[in-house]
């Protein structure tokens, strides 16, 4: 059995390990026929260099990802937790309709979209702005998180709130002493989600950002790839930055997120 | 008496129904927020989308006037088209029918205890964090026919005599992305089938083998049941995902000539960027959406993902 499971292990970690392997290669080494496994000389200073080259502005980019993501987070769990605390927990007319709508969004993604997208900011001005991509990451990632959250809200018994204000607790000590807490789980699953959809947007970027010191990193690694000469070593080197801060993100809550996903997508 | 009467009946009805406009002005603070979002960000584009459409639209963007259905009759003359839509059938169809098979498997060995669990279930997910630009820039990289690392394993080993040009046709090219799309496909099915796999109860599956059931009859008549829903819900997002995949083609398929390659979502790409026909581009989207509008539309009614509830 453990054996099996470091055979799976090593078939999703491979390529992942030819990237960071690549990344310590010297350029002249990783275009070497034949192919080498292991470098025959280790150039750490690959994660130095790829900060200033010609190809793309990487210190901007990193700083685009972050700013993106972090702000398009922020906007998906403002406009959607009051939405999904709401539908969850009050009948209205026109409930249904609005979780549909929401739904409809999961449908309709930036790829499908992109030549309207870029159309509509072209229009208004703002194409080529970060918040042009916070915009677009807010509104396509909100349905996955309104769907979580809603499940999550709609688990919390009656009860627990109604015995906490008959103690006396006012509507928003309740949401904070007794609702959140039980929903706190769905609410971290929503953001890493998030989090990660927006930290890894490639489509609406492409077409809206065109901009090199605007683009984030997934974008951004494509320009180290030419149709004649490629620096994968700087290509690699970006993507590992790029993807261990996630894998960490994913390892805090990996616990969690079969439970997350439990309430989430099941029920 | 009479007019009384008369008064009273229609008095619950108005105040039912203020009731309800009074619940809805309740609702909308909550709502707002949301509503301006999706109105503005998802469907004034899409709106703008269908508009763009129908216009005659110059390569730097000028919009010149009224175009009627030409963008579509554009479009519908293309002799891309037929290999496209083939091509995108084979494309959503095979990677997400993969993707389950594998997944299901996959899910069952994690849900096993042994020992290093953990870190392989961590193993797992690396291809969901991993941007998927970077994951298919990878593979573009290593099965280079002539620096490729994966290239030169398959000829180490012995499967190969001599390094293969598995991204510089169109078909080796084009199986070579289904290949990579399962890849990260799998992290999300896996999990979700394993979260479900949470819910199944031991006892039954106990009792199940006590009364004589192989385990191949006891996971088609007490676990799949209870997996269901986790897979009709897992399966209709990889739907909406591998249709509207672009980087795994883009980076794999990208450097060949010709649209041998392409799914229409990849091709919507290449209207835009390569040949600046945002009109064509808006006509090929529309019909992608009523593709996937109608591919899921398909799917609710035979799968009904909701049936239980």
């Amino acid at each position: 059995m453990a054996l099996a499971g470091a055979v799976v292990a090593l078939f999703f970690l491979a390529p992942y390990l030819v990237m960071l392997i690549g990344s310590f290669k010297r350029h002249s080494e990783i275009l070497r026929i034949p192919a080498t496994y292991v470098p025959t000389e280790w150039v750490p200073s690959n994660y130095a260099s790829m900060w200033s080259t010609p190809e793309t502005p990487l210190a901007y980019n990193l700083v685009s990802t972050i700013v993106i993501s972090a702000c398009g987070t922020l906007l998906v769990l403002v406009v959607a937790m009051p939405a999904a605390y709401y539908t969850a927990k009050h009948r209205f007319p026109g409930r249904l309709a609005f979780l549909l709508l929401v739904l409809v969004t999961q449908m309709l993604q930036p790829t499908v979209l992109a030549a309207g997208l870029f159309r509509q900011f072209l229009a208004i001005g703002i194409d080529d702005t970060w918040l042009a991509m916070i915009l677009v990451n807010g509104a396509f990632n909100l349905s996955f998180a309104v769907w979580i959250m809603h499940s999550f809200f709609a688990g919390v018994p009656k009860e627990i709130d109604e015995a906490a204000m008959i103690d006396g607790a006012s509507k928003l000590q309740t949401l904070r002493r007794v609702t959140l807490p039980v929903v706190w789980p769905g609410i971290v699953t929503a953001i890493i989600f998030t989090f990660v959809a927006c930290w890894n947007e490639f489509a609406a970027s492409l077409v809206i950002l065109t901009t090199a010191e605007n683009q984030p990193l997934t974008v951004a690694i494509t320009k180290f790839v030419g149709q004649y000469d490629s620096a994968w070593q700087y290509v690699f080197g970006v993507s590992i930055v790029g993807i261990v801060p996630v894998i960490i993100l994913f390892a805090l809550v990996e616990k969690r997120l079969v439970a997350g996903l439990t309430a989430g997508a099941v029920k | 008496m009479m007019t009384n009467k008369l008064m009273e009946v229609p008095a619950p009805a108005i105040s039912a129904r203020r009731q309800a406009r009074r619940d809805l002005v309740a609702a909308l603070p909550w709502l707002l927020p949301a509503l301006t979002l999706i109105v503005t960000i998802v469907l004034f584009p899409a709106g703008y989308l269908v508009w763009t459409s129908t216009r005659d639209v110059s390569v730097v963007g000028v919009d010149r006037g009224p175009a009627g259905f030409d963008n579509y009759v554009t479009l519908f003359d293309s002799p891309a088209l037929g290999r496209v839509l083939l091509n995108t059938a084979i494309w959503v169809v095979g990677v997400v029918v993969v993707t389950l098979l594998v997944s299901m498997a996959l899910a069952q060995f994690l849900d096993k205890a042994f020992p290093g669990r953990r870190l392989v279930r961590l193993a797992v997910i690396v291809p969901w964090a991993a941007s998927v630009v970077m994951t298919a820039t990878v593979f573009y990289y290593g099965l280079d026919p002539y620096y490729g690392v994966m290239n030169q394993f398959l000829v180490d080993v012995g499967i190969l005599d001599t390094g293969f040009g598995f991204t510089r046709q169109p078909v080796p090219a084009f199986l070579v992305a289904m290949g990579v799309a399962v890849f990260v496909s799998l992290p999300f099915t896996t999990y979700t089938i394993l979260a479900g796999l949470q819910m199944v109860p031991r006892e039954v599956v106990e009792a199940a083998s006590v009364d004589g059931a192989g385990p191949v009859r006891t996971y088609w008549s007490v676990i799949f049941p209870v997996l269901r829903p986790a897979i009709a819900v897992a399966v209709l997002i990889n739907i909406i995902n591998v249709f509207n995949s672009l980087p795994i083609l883009r980076t794999l398929t990208g450097s060949i000539p010709g649209y041998d390659a392409d799914t229409t979502t990849t091709l919507i790409f290449k209207y835009i960027q390569q040949d600046r026909q945002v009109e064509t581009a808006s006509a090929l989207s529309v019909v992608n959406f009523v593709i996937v509008l109608a591919v899921i539309g398909i799917y609710l009614r035979v799968v009904r993902p909701m049936r239980d509830e």
